[in-house]
């Protein structure tokens, strides 16, 4: 069974395939004795290729097949994993699988999800777009990129290379309820990292792109020009003395607040009672102009699902309605630890919006006038379980709306909650690249180490 | 040695129909006259994990993953295909994708296959298979039970044990035969502690490669349990931690993830090459104080980043890095090697047979001084004392490194006086360690906890170091 991108499109006689396999494996965990089961197959292919200084630097092709099962013996479980799917190593999967469950102790929260919350009818969003690459078509896209970047200034002095990835994947779920579930999805990406040098020593920064269908990439050169651009403009970073000041987040770097946000409120954490979002439902976390919904449906979505990981039927709903906290990230596990009913969110978010604003970056940083613009953060130093923020940072000092110099080697710290309460605006510069879709983030205060 | 071959071959190449001697067919389908070598990496890969969490044993998983790399290598270019399926038309046919990386020409040959002599660092045990799972579920439960008797205010205990066997078989046309069997287990504690209404949590685990029956002799697993409800119950009593430049002393052992940050990255071959790591072109300048020598070493019995051999079946070694604040050494694969003309050291290493290998750390530790580590914390007039992290990143072309403190103190007028809560740690790799000022007689390696991640690949690797005092860095805290 082979899915290629620049072959016949077989994709959906492979998906019939897995899903029979799903289907089988289901079937062979009831005769084994399960009371319950589900099983999930897939297969992802892709082409990568890397360039640097102008050069091929690697090609590779991928394949990575699974098949996963979960066993349930009443309330105990067990799961097991293959990457052959040769009919004996799921037969022997199976039985790994059945014997776990042997040791486990019965847990009241496990087992499929509720029926009633099954997907029923799965709607076309739009996923599959195979990218008929060859490795020479690649390779040059990789170059034009690269080179585009390199032409734009004699400071930038080397590369770190540019690369080009097409993929596709293909993933059956089953469950003993009866649901079987297919859906095949691309995924394109581009991307360069070069390398400037001054007196003061050599900078690196990159730019990327990422989308479901090959037309839907931005330009070449407007890639590595971009690249260029935030490259050069790093030379020269100062320190920031120790302050308390405003910090205004770009959209590549906002993202990951919105990331910390969507873990705190997640059924694991919760009910672990890992989370300093334990028994916030329904109060005010953000202000009242915030609102975050989460969109599964969108076409093209990179985030996009007809259905979870357990076959629950995904749908659009707030997660915060003026700046309050409207519901939970649930699968049918942590929704039953919680006494709660699942979100269609098991193995995750889907697509994340949170509603723009009618300010563009030049504008924010005009409403912040002097503060720290963050375009990369670095490091952990999120503790979800106490919302303690710290992490380092790099991006610019911010003089009367105007960027004044670049600046590293500072660290930024506060509070989650009190980072989430005082926020001040987003921003209408939504970034595309991710299934997290925000602006710009500009925060009141926080504390910056430096000098 | 002979021994390993036979068994991996009994395990990667006898299921398919396969024998050593048919790898010699697909070489003189890699190679050419535009290749300058080519590897097989044949893998098969179990593992078992089990967790207990809210007092129960609720889960447990089983995995089975197998495979072969195919790389060609033409100058700088290497083209690569896997397959997870380890028969003859499968291997050739990835075979064939990998050389389109060089122009096609008549097919070559490469040099006879020979066993490479190597030490085993490590028994070629199925760890799964050195405990019954009755016990393992009964240490899940042990632990579990010692840590709620512990203390009233430990909410959640979760533990982890698992478990993973490696085979590998690995044949470069430069006529390296070899192979390797890998045991690597792991256990790991994480508490939830709550009191007035605050909570916080504390981790501890470890392990290497070896079975579980050696994992959990002497009591190793109670002492984790015993670890994680203290570092849970010291962050219940933390206090913000401050802001700005000041001295810091790090404690021994996993701490040393500032060595693998500061510089570690920085010192591998390939960054070199390029031109890209800050450090490239400085050996045999100082990039570190005078007495402190770092070293990279792969042939530690047991360790967790230890390897008898290297993914390219290159016997690993030590690797001065750093001697007496001079940068002295660089990590190679064969590919970086060949470009720099320099010798591997047994650092090619790749997360699976599914991804390329690279130049990468295996454990990277700094030698002990002679400082008392009493001494050193009563050095410091204002400071913090951070002894246990979480992880680090680096930027390897600026230097920047930052780690983030799990568990730090403040010291005033030379004596430890409150906890902080953590913080991010951040600077310069080298400029840092130009700052360190004394180091302590107390050298530690970690227990054996750390994953390296580079380029999208994860691998095990181990840190360590003595007390260390470093009289200025930034500390990212709030106070």
């Amino acid at each position: 069974m082979n899915l290629s991108v620049d072959d016949k499109d077989t994709s959906l006689a492979d998906l019939d395939r897995l899903a029979q396999i799903a289907q089988d494996v289901v079937a062979r965990a009831r005769r084994s004795g399960a009371s319950a089961a589900d099983a999930a197959a897939s297969i992802d292919t892709g082409l990568a290729v890397g360039v640097r200084l102008g050069e091929v630097e690697t090609v590779e092709r991928t394949r990575d097949r699974a098949v996963s099962v979960t066993v349930y013996f009443g309330q105990r479980k067990g799961s097991a994993t293959t990457a052959d799917l040769d009919p004996a190593s799921i037969g022997q999967t199976v039985e790994h699988a059945c014997a776990i469950a042997r040791h486990t102790e019965p847990d009241p929260a496990n087992g499929l999800a509720d029926p009633a919350l099954l997907a029923s009818t799965i709607p076309d969003l739009d996923l599959w777009h195979p990218w008929d690459l060859t490795p020479a078509q690649a390779i040059a896209l990789g170059v034009e990129i690269e080179a585009a970047g390199r032409a734009q200034d004699a400071r930038i002095s080397n590369s770190d290379g540019a690369s080009v990835q097409s993929g596709g994947s293909l993933t059956a779920y089953a469950n003993s309820d009866g649901f079987i579930g297919c859906e095949r999805a691309t995924h394109h990406s581009v991307s360069v990292a070069l390398i400037a040098e001054d007196d003061a020593g050599m900078q690196r920064d990159y730019w990327y792109d990422s989308v479901r269908r090959a037309a839907d990439f931005a330009s070449p050169s407007s890639i590595g020009i971009k690249a260029a651009q935030r490259t050069l403009a790093r030379l020269g970073a100062q320190r920031l003395s120790t302050r308390q000041c405003p910090v205004l987040f770009a959209p590549e770097a906002a993202r990951s607040l919105i990331g910390h946000f969507l873990s705190a409120a997640s059924g694991g954490a919760l009910y672990r009672r890992a989370s300093f979002l334990v028994d916030q439902l329904g109060q005010r976390l953000f202000p009242p102009w915030l609102q975050l919904v989460e969109r599964p449906h969108i076409p093209r979505g990179l985030g996009s699902t007809a259905f979870d990981a357990e076959g629950v039927a995904t749908r659009d709903s707030d997660l915060v309605r003026d700046g309050v906290l409207a519901r939970y990230i649930l699968g049918s596990y942590s929704a039953r630890k919680l006494g709660l009913q699942s979100t269609g969110n098991a193995g995750g978010v889907q697509n994340i919006v949170l509603e723009p604003g009618a300010d563009d970056l030049p504008a924010l940083l005009r409403r912040m006038g002097s503060g720290l613009l963050v375009t990369e953060l670095m490091g952990q130093g999120v503790s979800l379980i106490t919302g303690d923020y710290s992490r380092g940072a790099s991006g610019f000092w911010v003089e009367q709306g105007e960027l004044a110099y670049p600046v590293e080697e500072i660290t930024i710290a506060g509070n989650l909650r009190d980072m989430y309460a005082n926020l001040v605006a987003v921003g209408s510069d939504v970034d595309p690249r991710s299934h997290i879709l925000t602006g710009s983030l500009l925060l009141e205060r926080m504390t910056i180490a430096g000098e | 040695m002979s021994d390993l071959i036979r068994t991996a071959e009994r395990q990667l190449l006898t299921p398919g129909g396969l024998a050593t001697r048919d790898l010699d067919r697909v070489f003189a389908s890699l190679m050419g006259p535009a290749i300058d070598a080519a590897d097989l990496y044949f893998q098969h890969s179990r593992s078992e994990a089990w967790v207990l969490e809210d007092g129960i044993v609720k889960d447990g998983s089983h995995s089975i993953e197998q495979g072969v790399g195919v790389r060609a290598l033409s100058g700088e270019k290497a083209g690569f295909a896997y397959s997870d399926e380890i028969v003859l038309p499968a291997l050739l046919e990835a075979a064939g994708a990998a050389r389109a990386i060089a122009h096609a020409g008549a097919n070559g040959v490469g040099k006879p296959l020979a066993i490479a002599p190597a030490r085993a660092l490590y028994p070629p045990v199925d760890p799964i298979d050195t405990l019954s799972n009755e016990a393992k579920i009964a240490v899940l439960r042990e632990v579990d039970a010692y840590c709620r008797a512990a203390d009233p205010r430990v909410q959640q205990v979760i533990v982890s044990l698992a478990a993973t066997l490696d085979t590998v078989l690995i044949a470069h046309s430069d006529g390296t035969l070899a192979a390797d069997v890998r045991p690597l287990v792991r256990l790991n504690v994480q508490v939830i502690a709550e009191a007035d209404g605050r909570r916080e949590s504390g981790s501890s685990g470890g392990g290497g490669r070896y079975g579980l029956d050696e994992l959990l002799a002497g009591g190793r697993a109670r002492e984790f349990a015993r670890e994680a409800v203290r570092s849970a119950l010291v962050n219940l009593e933390a206090v913000p931690a401050p802001a700005g430049t000041m001295t810091v002393v790090l404690g021994p052992g996993w701490p040393g993830v500032l060595l693998h940050e500061a510089i570690g990255h920085g010192f591998e071959g390939d960054f070199n090459r390029k031109g890209t790591s800050a450090f490239a072109g400085m050996l045999g300048e100082a990039v570190a104080a005078r007495g402190v020598t770092v070293v990279d070493d792969g042939a530690l019995p047991g360790r967790r980043g230890s390897l008898s051999i290297d993914d390219e079946g290159t016997p690993t070694r030590r690797t001065v890095l750093v001697e007496d604040g001079v940068m002295k050494g660089v990590m190679q694969d064969k590919l970086n090697a060949r470009l720099m003309r320099a010798q591997p050291t047994g650092n090619g290493r790749r997360e699976s047979f599914a991804h390329l290998p690279m130049p990468r750390m295996t454990n990277t530790y700094m030698l002990p001084g002679a400082h008392d580590p009493g001494e050193i914390i009563a050095s410091v007039g204002r400071g913090l004392y951070a002894v246990n992290f979480g992880g680090g990143q680096v930027d390897i072309t600026n230097g920047k490194f930052t780690f983030s403190a799990s568990e730090a103190y403040l010291i005033e007028n030379g004596r430890i006086t409150r906890p902080v809560k953590g913080a991010t740690l951040i600077g310069a790799g080298a400029e840092v360690l130009k700052r360190v000022s004394m180091i302590g007689n107390d050298l530690k390696l970690d227990e054996g906890v750390g994953v390296c991640g580079k380029d999208g690949q994860s691998v095990p690797v181990g840190v360590g170091q003595p007390t260390l005092r470093i009289d200025s860095m930034t500390v990212g805290g709030t106070a």
